[in-house]
């Protein structure tokens, strides 16, 4: 029974589809500009002319038409992070026939959306992430979930005067090359006193065996951090006005910088987890990983401005922004914390030979076969079994993993400083020539990976992300991919299985698949996992509302699982998101064979894609890349 | 000398096309691919008219297969006492090690060709470790350790205590070497790192001849025990 009324409906759609809305449509252009960075005025490529680039809005439903414009001169690309879209459209060079835009060409990128949230794009080219990106909003086609007054982006970014390419020859050349932060003979002596001379040597020796350094907490200092483009000085202000609610959409857009975010004076109510609705948490504080992204409401209960700060967790600096009734407002800018120091349960799953993984404390299990998550239980890991005989990252390890919850801030922060009393907020510490509040003795580096939280704080951890709707689909995976992440610190060789990206065999699924994907870090350093083309759910003990993701970080020598149930057909990156450890082998392909059956269809898109990975140029160079066939 | 020029340019040209085809599968949407630290060190004590050394020690490669560069010598008095050149390539064998293979030229205190083969690398306790075996086209076999360390004092002041330990096989008459160990030098630098690829240092060197070669300096009446502190200066590229 089809009405008039449906057979308009019917036509608008029609017109609708072959003329897409224009709001659906952007220009972007990627060409180098002087740029001031850090005093220094220097050459970056810029989308737009600008760092970062136009903030691309849609709606869900609406078609998306980017043309892309390479006036620069060197190869780049566009890569739509997060973005549900057909393998070739997804912007990754050497990706299901996508093969970059090259110097004076322009591409013209259609998808239709049909998600919503905050998102980012960047370029996937070489270094060129650092300065090639921007945001995505995407309204949803129904009413939000949450409501809010205002709504802004707050894009963190982080910007050398290098040039990008020199910082990797740097870090190949010397990878302790932008540590300013190693423990010096000072430090030797103050721990001796602290701890006595046996435990100081004890640790050195145990450190030094392994070859290792546990200030190893950033690959590259040096970095300015950015607002949406403007630096701490420049103060990037959010207008607000009081009993307002304030949706703010956080990106970390940066190259190789994890964020630690507060808005001291306020809390902050997370609403979304890259792109997804969430059960709403509040939290004083989070950190955010290389290209996650969450959404916060603020509501300012007065008329005060609000300083928006997210220190680098390497404690080198900082982004800051503010809330404010009316420009030129400025909050206090809060003391930014000592810099952690990485524990040798940091170290966990680093060695070859232990047989065990110390306490686990409590557990909340999971219906799924054999892998324990740990829920938001407080417990530590403190590895109480360590050998690090030969111990390197290499090594292989020994299958024994189990699947911490990656997140538990303030837990683990309690668990590690035992012995140290009062790190947190009000250590004496110099930075930048600011003196902050003066303590009679030096303070002693909060230890560990997720730490130097102030004792108290609700810090988000991935235990609390609990998806809006509960999943329909709760099977148990059909199969788990181990992925390792593993790496040579000591060369900048970062890998996947200790294989680099043109080493590597691609990871095959079925259409239709479920499929676990467990990674197993086995480095001393946190990596943002992240696959393109898809969400993934995260496994975190929140049962039926695992949260979807698109990128997760694996904190050092921990596990974290994802499922996800394989319907993007195409071949797609899934890489570590810090810049250097991509570009330096840290990738690899995830590729969703199509259905058998022609009935079921290919992508929702319909669009068929050629299921193949070039190594970038290397089928070229070996003669011809005729539709980039076989891998 | 000649000889010499002849024998590195083409070894290095071919050594460098070798290192390029085994990083050149990834191409310029990936960075860069072909990365390089040669470390340079000269520096002046002021005893016997002046005595200058140079050190250079580095590699131009990929992430596994590496060129090495190294050359050693000394301008004692405005004489060059010393002078050797070493091409090896290196294949990385395990995280921390690198196997190296290739030749030696020396061109003073005379002409010498050496085969050359060792392992570099990163030995626990971050002690930087160089150990090559040496055979000359006369047959003489040698044997060179060399460890260093660096020790952060503050960010940018480095202490790096070092040690060489040669040996031999044989004797080498001409250059009143005798079999066995033959000399050791000790020492401790402290540089200041102005930036990373730029430090000025002072170092305080001891050396010793050892054993029959020791012998051999006490009866042509010359020292076996010489300290000396330089002045001198590292950069990299």
């Amino acid at each position: 029974m089809i009405s008039v009324h449906n057979y308009l409906a019917a036509a608008a759609l029609l017109i609708a589809a072959a003329f897409p809305a224009h709001a659906g449509e952007y220009r972007l252009t990627v060409s180098t500009a002087a740029v001031e960075v850090d005093g220094r005025t220097v050459e970056k490529m810029t989308v737009n002319g600008s760092i970062p680039g136009p903030v691309l809005h849609f709606t869900e439903g609406e078609q998306a038409t980017i043309t892309v414009t390479n006036e620069t001169s060197e190869k780049t690309s566009v890569h739509w992070h997060g973005i549900l879209l057909p393998g070739v459209m997804d912007g990754s060079p050497g990706f299901n026939g996508f093969m970059g835009i090259a110097p004076g060409e322009s591409y013209t990128y259609t998808f239709n959306i049909r998600q919503s949230g905050t998102y980012w794009y960047h370029s996937h080219s070489g270094t060129q992430d650092q300065s090639v990106l921007g945001a995505i909003v995407i309204d949803p086609a129904a009413p939000p979930s949450a409501v809010t007054d205002r709504d802004h982006v707050v894009l963190l970014s982080d910007i050398t005067p290098e040039d990008s390419d020199q910082v990797l020859r740097n870090l190949k050349a010397d990878p302790g090359f932008y540590n300013y932060s190693k423990r010096t003979l000072g430090d030797f002596f103050r721990d001796a006193r602290r701890d006595g001379l046996g435990a100081a040597w004890g640790d050195r020796l145990a450190w030094g065996e392994m070859r290792m350094d546990p200030t190893d907490l950033a690959d590259v200092t040096g970095y300015s951090f950015l607002v949406n483009g403007r630096t701490p000085q420049e103060n990037e202000t959010f207008l607000y006005s009081a009993g307002e609610k304030v949706r703010l959409r956080l990106i970390n857009g940066s190259a190789m910088t994890i964020f630690d975010v507060r808005i001291p004076g306020a809390k902050m109510k997370v609403v979304a987890s890259d792109g997804n609705d969430v059960h709403p948490v509040i939290v004083d504080e989070l950190r955010i990983g290389v290209a996650e992204r969450y959404d916060v409401i603020v509501e300012p209960a007065g008329g005060e401005p609000l300083a928006i700060f997210a220190e680098s967790i390497d404690r080198t600096g900082y982004a800051r922004a503010t809330l404010a009734t009316a420009p030129g407002m400025e909050a206090a800018i809060p003391a930014m914390r000592p810099r952690a120091l990485l524990s040798m349960a940091d170290m966990g799953m680093a060695h070859g030979e232990h047989g065990s993984h110390g306490d686990h404390g409590q557990q909340e299990s999971d219906p799924h076969d054999g892998h324990m998550d740990h829920g938001a239980g407080g417990h530590g890991h403190d590895g109480e079994h360590m050998d690090h005989g030969d111990g390197h990252m290499m090594d292989g390890h020994d299958g024994h993993h189990m699947n911490h919850g990656p997140g538990q801030h303030q837990n683990h922060d309690r668990q590690q400083n035992k012995g140290h009393e009062g790190h947190g907020d009000h250590g004496s510490h110099m930075h930048d020539g600011v003196k902050v509040s003066a303590a009679p003795e030096p303070e002693a580096r909060p230890v560990g990976w997720a730490s130097g939280f102030p004792p108290g704080a609700k810090v988000l951890a991935y235990e609390d992300l609990r998806r809006h709707h509960a999943h329909a689909d709760n099977r148990a995976p059909d199969r788990t991919v181990e992925l390792r992440l593993t790496g040579n610190m000591e060369r900048y060789v970062w890998t996947l299985n200790d294989r680099r990206f043109h080493e590597a065999s691609p990871i095959r699924v079925r259409y239709g698949e479920r499929v676990r994907i467990s990674f197993v870090n086995e480095t001393m350093m946190a990596h943002p996992m992240h696959l393109h083309g898809m969400f993934f759910e995260l496994e975190n003990g929140s049962a039926a509302h695992r949260p979807l993701k698109d990128t997760v970080i694996v904190p050092p020598g921990k596990s974290v699982s994802v499922i996800l149930t394989a319907r993007e057909v195409g071949a797609w990156p899934l890489h570590c998101h810090l810049l250097y450890h991509m570009v330096s082998g840290m990738m690899t392909a995830f590729i969703v064979e199509p259905p058998e059956t022609a009935d079921t269809g290919l992508t929702r898109d319909g669009a068929v894609v050629p299921l193949a990975v070039s190594h970038d140029g290397a089928a070229a160079r070996r003669g011809g890349h005729a539709g980039h066939g076989g891998i | 000398m000649k000889r010499a020029v002849f024998l590195s340019v083409p070894l290095l040209i071919a050594s460098l096309a070798i290192a390029r085809a085994e990083t050149g599968t990834v191409a310029m949407d990936h960075g860069p691919d072909l990365f390089h630290k040669i470390v340079t060190e000269v520096d002046f004590a002021a005893r016997d008219g002046g005595e200058w050394r140079w050190h250079v020690d580095g590699w131009v490669g990929g992430d596994v297969e590496r060129v090495w560069i190294r050359s050693t010598g000394k301008i004692a008095d405005s004489e060059v006492e010393k002078a050797e050149f070493q091409l090896l390539y290196g294949w990385n064998v395990h995280p921390f090690w690198d196997v190296l293979i290739g030749a030696r030229q020396d061109l003073e205190p005379d002409s010498k060709t050496w085969a050359a083969a060792g392992v570099t690398g990163l030995a626990p306790y971050f002690f930087e470790t160089d150990a090559t075996a040496f055979l000359s086209t006369e047959g003489d076999a040698a044997l060179r350790l060399e460890q260093s360390l660096d020790i952060p004092v503050t960010q940018k002041l480095i202490a790096e205590p070092h040690v060489e330990l040669n040996a031999y096989a044989q004797d080498i008459p001409e250059r009143g070497i005798g079999a066995g160990f033959s000399d050791v030098e000790l020492g401790l630098k402290l540089r200041y790192e102005i930036t990373r690829k730029f430090a000025p240092y002072a170092a305080l060197t001891w050396e010793r001849a050892l054993g029959e070669t020791a012998s051999r300096a006490r009866s042509a009446g010359e020292s076996v025990e010489e300290t000396a502190l330089r002045i001198g200066v590292r950069v990299w590229f």
